[in-house]
């Protein structure tokens, strides 16, 4: 699980949405080391703290990392700053990403994603041929890597919280219609806490393994200042991890949110 | 490799409460781990020492998150000293720090006079090179920080510590006091071989959307370059008013800072946010030192030590 730290260059960059932006960085060691779920920790110019970010889309041929984020305040604004040739300070990749699982012939994978909780999931589609994305929105105007996932393969169902676009309501509705086939083999997902909650709750109604992506406020990334903590239950104890090294993935059943 | 002999050619070395480090910067207990989390990046004998992460006699959880929040030029934390207690330290932590790092100092907190006994018995009988007590934590209600603000208080702790210890005795000092002088002056009275300031200040953000404090511990600690002056200064006062070692901290980011810091009187320096910006921030501070050197022509460090000349 090496890691790199260095200055790397921006090849694309789109804003996609309102205030959310897609940059494509070349970073050919971090590509091929980096794995669907984990992070990257990038400096933003004249800011005390790192933004960790999680990655969209690993390119290990092309040497390229794809990330996603909204503009939350002054630091993702800077970022969001940066064009095309410019090089962004980054350490990457971070955390532990995704469990990639054998699914047997038939069953499908569900990957569900939450605004700007859909990023990470284009990583893990790209792993399966039989993929069902849910991904939820509050509007329509912060839709999001619906015509990605369809790329990379998956099946896509868009929720929007106010019927803007897509199905409304959230997210946990059309999963649970899914999961009720019988036909899931695994799930996948990244999101706001009440998501993640619905989530986690309906893989354990029809027994499919989950596994979710956490997100904290971080300061090192690393691992070493412990600033990032969840609670997690393991071995009938609950344990304080770091969501940066520990995490960011955790299998539901052990999260305690 | 010959990069490194031609980083590696003046001599950076500083000799602190008896202790020599190789090169004056230390990574600051709570910002690196126990050694292990940077080494990806570099190896850890590229610093001068690190100071392990603070630990107490028993395992702890620490405070609830958010633990992290950014401030202007710097950042709060309130992470409430989680760590997995002595006994672990000792028998995981340390040998792998001791055999990649230089100078490896324990970092001891506690809450009652018999726990920051009990653990400093425990390291005495390690091959930890030198401990630093903890008297400044502000993140738990009696993480330390109610022995740091009286001169009783610190005065009791390092005479305790003292007495069950040979190791070379840092005490840390916290910054949230009237007048710190008096507080350096008690440690050093009951033993504490060296002294290292400044702890973090207490600090508060609130998120005005929600009214909430941004720390779910609502106040937490203050560090990074907005501090660095209010560290010079104290560095300055208490180094002139002892007569031991006294290791700076508190903002520190570049070799500019370290100059400075050393010339208030600080023998040494820690580095900790810095390394959240830049993880090579303590390399760029060890190089710009001995271009420093070079610049100046210095045969030793120590040499500008306490050097400022005030009005």
């Amino acid at each position: 699980m090496a890691f790199f730290c260095g200055k790397y260059e921006i090849l694309e960059r789109e804003e996609i949405a309102r205030d959310i932006f897609s940059y494509v960085i070349k970073c050919p060691e971090a590509a091929e080391a980096a794995k669907a779920g984990q992070f990257v920790h990038i400096k933003a110019e004249g800011y005390t703290l790192r933004r960790p970010i999680s990655i969209c889309e690993i390119n290990k041929e092309k040497g390229t990392v794809r990330i996603v984020f909204e503009v939350r305040g002054g630091g993702t604004d800077k970022i969001s700053r940066l064009s095309v040739g410019d090089y962004m300070d980054i350490i990457l990749p971070l955390g532990n990403g995704f469990t990639v699982k054998n699914i047997p012939e038939g069953k499908n994978v569900v990957v569900v994603g939450g605004g700007i909780g859909v990023p990470p999931m284009c990583g893990i589609a790209a792993h399966y041929k039989n993929v069902k994305a849910i991904i939820g929105f509050r509007s329509k105007d912060k839709v999001i890597l619906e015509e990605d996932l369809e790329r990379i393969g998956a099946d896509v169902t868009v929720c929007t919280d106010d019927g803007s676009y897509g199905e409304k309501g959230v997210v946990s509705l059309p999963l649970e219609r899914l999961l009720e086939k019988g036909e899931t083999a695994a799930i996948y997902a990244c999101g706001p806490t009440p998501m993640l909650k619905a989530v986690i709750a309906a893989a354990k109604k029809y027994n499919v393994p989950c596994q979710v992506s956490l997100e904290e406020r971080m300061a090192c990334g690393v691992g070493a200042c412990v600033g990032c903590a969840c609670r997690i239950k393991r071995d009938g104890k609950e344990l304080v991890l770091r969501v940066c090294k520990d995490g960011p993935v955790f299998n539901a059943e052990e999260v305690v949110l | 490799m010959s990069a490194d002999k031609i980083a590696q050619k003046k001599d950076l070395s500083v000799t602190v409460a008896g202790v020599k480090f190789p090169n004056p910067v230390i990574a600051a207990s709570g910002t690196y781990g126990f050694g292990q989390d940077y080494t990806d990046l570099y190896p850890l004998n590229r610093l001068g020492g690190i100071s392990c992460k603070g630990t107490t006699i028993l395992p702890k959880d620490g405070n609830p998150a958010p633990r992290i929040a950014e401030t202007p030029a710097g950042m709060l934390n309130s992470v409430g000293l989680q760590n997995p207690g002595v006994d672990i330290f000792i028998s995981e932590h340390l040998p792998k720090a001791k055999r990649d790092g230089n100078v490896i100092i324990a970092n001891l907190a506690g809450a009652v006079l018999e726990d920051y006994v009990r653990a400093a018995e425990k390291l005495d009988e390690t091959n930890v090179d030198m401990i630093e007590l903890n008297i400044s934590c502000p993140n738990v209600k009696q993480g330390g920080a109610s022995w740091g603000i009286s001169c009783e208080g610190a005065a009791a702790v390092t005479k305790a510590v003292r007495a069950v210890t040979k190791k070379p005795l840092m005490v840390k000092l916290t910054p949230n006091v009237t007048n710190i002088v008096d507080i350096a002056k008690a440690a050093e009275a009951e033993g504490a071989d060296c002294l290292s300031l400044i702890n973090t200040l207490l600090g508060m953000r609130i998120d005005i959307k929600t009214r909430r404090p941004i720390l779910k511990n609502n106040v937490g600690g203050f560090s990074g370059p907005a501090v660095f002056p209010v560290a010079v200064r104290m560095v300055w006062q208490v180094a002139n008013a002892v007569n031991i070692d006294v290791v700076g901290m508190g903002g520190i980011s570049t070799a500019e800072d370290a100059v400075e810091m050393m010339m208030a009187g600080a023998k040494a320096i820690q580095m900790g946010t810095a390394i959240f910006t830049d993880p090579y921030s303590p390399l760029k501070v060890i190089d710009g030192l001995e271009k420093y050197m070079t610049n100046n022509s210095l045969e030793t460090l120590e040499e500008i030590v306490g050097t400022v000349q005030p009005w």
